[in-house]
Parts: structure tokens; C-alpha cells; sequence
């Protein structure tokens, strides 16, 4: 098994060129798929028959939900190879994930409630989804808490990345435990397509949507990325050379 | 190698060689019990601070009538809840004890070049914080329960509830207070993280406190809050020694 | 009792920014002392901590008895005794009750044991007290009382003669001597001049970066 890949991902001026390079790639594709997306979403696919053209904001609510948990996964593996091998790099992704994950977990929310607000008649309703992705943002809020609370800042990957763990251990149970509570109360919930079989031009913009976000994040995360990078490293010598134009 | 000092130039004595045979290597057992009786003596000689967490519990459970209603039935239904909430926070409270004097005095330092298992001796710890706080508000829950017109009868079952639920507490908070040793004044950061962790145990506790106090069958809520308990032993302690090694480097 | 000693190969440990340990060396074989001087900051604390595996070094090893120590770190910890600046006693305890609590989680040691211990580094007349009313120097003879019994090859001891008169001083040269001739190892990090034979000590001299 040739290693020597996996030690290169490891070494801090490699990933910042290689970021750069990748970014443009992501981004444009991205930008694209968005268009698409939205266009198929927004103009195409047809009303639904429950909500009319209100159920439109899944196209945006949907995939931000999917990232917010999937970026806390990200999170969550990235901080495990940090601490259990002790790179660097995997550290600075981590760091430069949270503050990406907390913005999506926070546009499902606000998506969420604009979604529900006609037809609920108030902003906000203890849906179960909803709910677990208020717990997610504060999952988020304490880890980026607890960073900023350490000045060390290996001392502060490292903690950060027990609670990381801890927290994606969690998630499941948390979610489970909502689910449990809300189907005690009966509270209604209205985030979902109206007809259990969805046609291919109301699924087809969703699952765009879905992979131009998943590139989106990509993208975003490599520029935090080379922006974590670089404060890590400011005194490295290595610096220098790769901010010459 | 001479038994002569060539400092002073006195006889060394040799530890062991008038004192019989040489003392045998604590097991893990020897070790857990030390550290509980530690503690325990620790507590004692503080007493007033114990009370405290109890205090707290019993104030906030008296908010709601004044807050909200006087009326039996109506704090009726909203006893589990108020007596969860209050135990959840009287529970952060004490968190305060758990770690932060042995990781000021060098006593953590110690336990982690001691040669046991760093998190059998986390385990050891949590499982006496929890006899010296969660025990007392399990004790006590009955008679916030009372004050907010819970019958006679579902006091046991409030007890067992709490005991159980405050269990899988400590252990969740053990989390939070050993990757916050040595941030200042982190009590609230403390809360922030141990909060969300605890919300499953606040769901099933409060829906098992609820049952009993109506007379119905509070089986099925009260295994999962158990099974929460045991995964908490399991994980819970390995994720607190990772934490204090952290704060050790 | 270790055949080859204790050996740190090419110890690299940054804090934060900063190389407080540059490649640091050396061997020490049984019944000999290693004496780490160095002014304030030049990483004698962090070195010692680094030795016992409360700190990760970034490059290099520590070797116990010829084998890695990151391969059995509990065994290894199991062999040593590490005492900092501030000896780790709880200022609610007794002396003797710390003793008691803080060696009884390695070995089983009766009462009388501790108590003789105690008598010997001159602590036995304030061995009851609690521990917030003695003084600085009370309180670092009760850890060397720990010293004594705590029967392991190797010792580590940071300033262990910090707040002591003349006759502690020399009462912590002799317990290094007795520990050197039963074949253990001592690292101590001092500033001062440690009072043990000259022929028993190594001396590594560690510099401000």
C-alpha cells in the first residue's frame, strides 16, 4: 500500500496549493448546477398539489439541511484523523468546516420557517426536523464555543475534536429521541412533498440542488481552508514562497 | 554500588529492608475504591457546598408555582418538566466539583502517571460525583413533586427516574467539564456543550417522570433512559480521560 | 530493576510557536542522577514532562530498559514518579491522608509504613494537620516522604529543592543517594546545584531558544 499520498494530504504547503488549484473547479460547477437547479426547481417542475408553488423553498431548505449534517460528519472525521494521528491539516479542516455547517444548519432553519409560516399561521412550530436542526446548530455553536475559548491552538483542535466526536456519536440518538418526543404530541408537519410518489421533474431540480450545494461547501471549505492554513503557519518558511503571485 | 552516602557520609537505609516484604501493586479495584473514599472524604469536609446543587433544585422548582400558577392541577401537568429542567441545571451546577480542584492541585497529573487506566479512574470519579449530587436530587425530587401536586403513590417511580436520569447526566457532563479544565470561568461554555447531549436524557426522563405521576406505566421510557446510562459508562469516561490529557499537555 | 536505564533520542517539542526542545539527547544508566540545568524558560519543566508522556514531542523517543516507551506507556508510568513544581497534596487532606490517597492507587501501603515515611523527612509532628495550614517547605518534605515510598526505578523531580532549609536540602541529596545506590535513576530539573556526589550525576544543559 503506497502511503505517500495520504502523507503529502498531510502536509500543509501541498493542500494549500492543491486548494487553490481545485477551488475554481468547484466553484464554477457549483454556480452551474445552481442555475440549473433552481431553473428546474423554480420554473419547471410543476405546483404541488397540497401547497401550490409554497412547497418551492425545499429546493433551497432540503439540501441545506443534508449539508448541515453532512459538513458536522465532515467535521467530525476530519478532527478523528486529526486526533488520532495527529495532523495538522485535518485539524485546519475541521476549524474551517464549523462556521460553514453552522450557516447552512442556520438557513434550514430560516428556510424552514418561512416554508411552514403560511401554513401554519406562526413563524415557528416544534416540528420534529426542525427541532433536531436547532439541537445540530447548537451542537455547532458549542464546538465553535469551545474553540474560541482555547488560545492554545493545538490544545484547542484537540479538544474540539473529542467534542466533535462525542457530538456525531450523539446525533443519531438526538434525532431518534426527537422523533420519539414529537410523535408523543402529534404536532403536524407540513415540510414535505404532498403525494408519496414524487414525479422525476420535481425530484430531478432536488437532487441538482443537492450536488451543487455538496460543491458549494467543497469549494467555501477550500478557501477557509487556505485562510486556516495560513494563520497556522505564518511563521513557516514555506509561506513566502507560496504567496509570490 | 556502596551503602555509604559520600555526601554525608552516613549509612543509607533502603526502603523495604525493615519493613518486611515489599508492599504489593494496587489492582484497579484498590485504585477505584481510593479515589471514591477520596472524594467522599473530600466532600464531607466541605459539607456546605454539597447542599448547595439541592438548594439551587429546590429554588427553581419553586419559580414555576410563582411564575406561574398556584393551581395544583395546572403545575400538575407541567411537574415532570419542571422537575427535569431544575435537575438538568442543579446537575450542570455541580459539574462545577467533579474535576477543577484536582486538575488545579496536580491531583489529575497524578492520576495519569499513576499506571491504572486513566478512564477507569474518570469512571471512579464520576460514579462518586454522582452519589454526592445526583443521589441527593433523586432523593429530593419526590418532595419537589409533591409541591407541585404530584400524588403519593408516584413517588417511587419519580425517585428511580431521577436516579436513573441523573446517572447518565454526571456521565454526560463529565465530558463538557474535563474539555473545559483550565478555560476561566467556563460555566456557561460548560452548559452550552453538555446541554444538547442531555437532551435525550431530558425527553425520556420527563416523558417517564409523566407516566408515573399520572399512574400509567413508565417501563418503556425508563429502559431507554437505562440504556443511556450504560452507553454513558462505556463512552462516556473514555471521552473525559481524552479530555484531561488534553488539558495536561 | 532496569539493566540499560533511560534514554531520549532526538526530542523535538514545539509550544505554540515556539522549538522549546531542539533535539535533546541523552543516557542515563542505573544508580546515576541527570541534573537538567538551565535558566527560567529554557524548557527543563517541559522536558521532564515530555520524558513521562504528559507532553507529545513531535519527533523522537524515549527509551526504558532498551524499548520504546509510547509501547507500554502504563508500565512505564508504573515504574516512575513524577513530582512538579507545586506538590500535588489536597489542602483539605492530612498529610498522612494524602500520602495514603496518592501512592494507595499504585501500591498498597499500611499506615505504619506512611507514618515511618513521614517521621524520616521530619514531617511526623504536623503528619495530622490539614495540609492548607502548612508551609511551602512542610509541605514539600510530605512529598518527598511520597519519594521514599514510593518504591519505583525512576524518579523525576522537578526544583526538588525548592523551599527547603539546609537540612532539607541535604535530606533530599540523601534520599537521591540511597535511591542511586538501590540502582534507580533520578532526573531532576533544577537551577541550583543539586547536593549529591558529583561522581553519581550527569549534568545536561539545556538553553533559552
Amino acid at each position: 500500500m503506497n502511503w505517500i499520498w495520504f502523507h503529502r494530504l498531510a502536509s500543509p504547503p501541498y493542500i494549500f496549493a492543491l486548494a487553490r488549484r481545485l477551488t475554481p473547479w468547484f466553484g464554477w460547477t457549483s454556480g452551474i448546477l445552481m442555475a440549473a437547479g433552481l431553473y428546474g426547481g423554480l420554473v419547471l417542475a410543476p405546483p404541488d398539489y397540497q401547497q401550490g408553488d409554497g412547497f418551492r423553498i425545499i429546493y433551497v431548505h432540503a439540501p441545506s439541511a443534508w449539508m448541515s449534517l453532512m459538513v458536522y460528519t465532515t467535521m467530525a472525521v476530519a478532527a478523528a484523523i486529526g486526533l488520532i494521528w495527529r495532523i495538522k491539516v485535518a485539524h485546519a479542516v475541521a476549524a474551517s468546516c464549523a462556521p460553514i455547517g453552522a450557516s447552512f444548519t442556520f438557513a434550514a432553519l430560516a428556510t424552514g420557517s418561512l416554508w411552514g409560516a403560511p401554513m401554519w399561521g406562526t413563524w415557528w412550530q416544534w416540528d420534529p426536523r426542525l427541532t433536531s436542526e436547532l439541537i445540530l446548530l447548537f451542537l455547532y455553536l458549542g464546538y465553535m464555543g469551545l474553540r474560541g475559548s482555547i488560545e492554545d491552538t493545538q490544545r484547542a483542535d484537540r479538544a474540539s475534536a473529542v467534542l466533535a466526536v462525542v457530538g456525531i456519536v450523539n446525533v443519531p440518538i438526538i434525532h431518534y429521541s426527537v422523533t420519539w418526543w414529537n410523535s408523543l404530541h402529534q404536532a403536524p408537519t407540513v415540510m414535505r412533498f404532498g403525494r408519496p410518489d414524487i414525479p422525476p421533474a420535481m425530484l430531478v431540480p432536488l437532487l441538482i440542488m443537492l450536488l451543487a450545494f455538496t460543491l458549494f461547501f467543497a469549494a467555501v471549505l477550500l478557501v477557509r481552508l487556505r485562510g486556516e492554513i495560513l494563520s497556522r503557519e505564518r511563521t513557516a518558511s514555506w509561506i513566502r514562497e507560496a504567496l509570490e503571485p | 554500588m556502596s551503602n555509604v552516602s559520600a555526601a554525608t557520609g552516613q549509612p543509607l537505609a533502603l526502603a523495604g529492608e525493615e519493613g518486611g516484604p515489599r508492599p504489593a501493586p494496587a489492582s484497579m479495584l484498590d485504585a477505584a475504591r481510593l479515589v471514591l473514599l477520596r472524594d467522599l472524604k473530600l466532600a464531607f469536609r466541605r459539607r456546605g457546598q454539597l447542599v448547595q446543587p439541592l438548594a439551587f433544585f429546590a429554588m427553581v422548582t419553586t419559580l414555576f408555582p410563582l411564575a406561574v400558577s398556584p393551581e395544583l392541577s395546572r403545575l400538575r401537568e407541567v411537574a415532570p418538566g419542571v422537575l427535569w429542567v431544575a435537575a438538568l441545571l442543579a446537575s450542570l451546577l455541580a459539574l462545577e466539583f467533579l474535576f477543577r480542584d484536582d486538575a488545579h492541585d496536580g491531583t489529575l497529573e497524578q492520576y495519569s502517571l499513576s499506571g491504572q487506566p486513566l478512564t477507569w479512574l474518570m469512571l471512579a470519579k464520576t460514579v462518586t460525583h454522582w452519589l454526592l449530587t445526583g443521589a441527593p436530587l433523586a432523593l429530593m425530587a419526590p418532595l419537589a413533586a409533591l409541591s407541585l401536586g404530584a400524588p403519593g403513590a408516584s413517588l417511587p417511580g419519580i425517585v428511580i427516574c431521577v436516579a436513573v436520569g441523573t446517572v447518565a447526566l454526571s456521565l454526560i457532563g463529565s465530558i463538557g467539564a474535563a474539555l473545559t479544565l483550565g478555560i476561566r470561568r467556563s460555566g456557561v461554555l460548560l452548559a452550552l456543550l453538555t446541554l444538547p447531549l442531555s437532551l435525550p436524557v431530558l425527553i425520556f426522563g420527563a416523558r417517564a417522570t409523566e407516566l408515573a405521576i399520572r399512574g400509567a406505566a413508565y417501563g418503556a421510557p425508563l429502559e431507554l433512559l437505562g440504556a443511556m446510562a450504560i452507553l454513558g459508562v462505556t463512552l462516556a469516561p473514555l471521552a473525559a480521560a481524552a479530555g484531561v490529557r488534553i488539558s495536561l499537555e | 530493576m532496569p539493566i540499560q536505564g533511560l534514554q531520549a533520542e532526538n526530542l523535538h517539542l514545539w509550544r505554540g510557536e515556539r522549538h522549546v526542545l531542539d533535539g535533546v539527547a541523552f543516557t542515563l544508566p542505573p544508580g546515576f542522577c541527570l541534573h537538567v540545568a538551565g535558566a527560567n524558560g529554557s524548557g527543563k519543566t517541559t522536558l521532564l514532562r515530555a520524558v513521562c508522556g504528559l507532553l507529545y514531542s513531535e519527533s523522537g523517543r524515549v527509551l526504558w530498559n532498551g524499548r520504546d516507551v509510547s509501547e507500554d506507556l502504563a508500565g512505564f508510568h508504573s515504574g516512575l514518579i513524577y513530582i512538579g513544581h507545586e506538590p500535588p497534596l489536597k489542602s483539605d487532606l492530612s498529610a498522612l491522608e494524602n500520602l495514603r490517597y496518592w501512592l494507595g492507587v499504585r501500591r498498597r501501603l499500611g499506615p505504619t509504613l506512611l507514618e515511618a515515611a513521614l517521621q524520616r523527612v521530619g514531617a511526623g509532628a504536623f503528619r495530622d494537620r490539614p495540609v492548607r495550614t502548612l508551609s511551602a517547605g512542610q509541605k514539600r518534605r510530605v512529598a518527598l516522604a511520597a519519594l521514599s515510598l514510593a518504591l519505583v526505578p525512576l524518579w523525576l523531580l522537578d526544583e526538588p529543592t525548592t523551599n527547603l532549609d539546609a537540612a532539607g536540602q541535604q535530606l533530599v541529596g540523601t534520599l537521591i543517594e540511597e535511591q542511586l545506590a538501590r540502582g534507580g535513576l533520578v532526573l531532576a530539573a533544577t537551577h541550583q546545584e543539586l547536593p549529591v556526589a558529583r561522581e553519581r550525576v550527569r549534568r545536561l544543559e539545556l538553553a533559552v531558544e
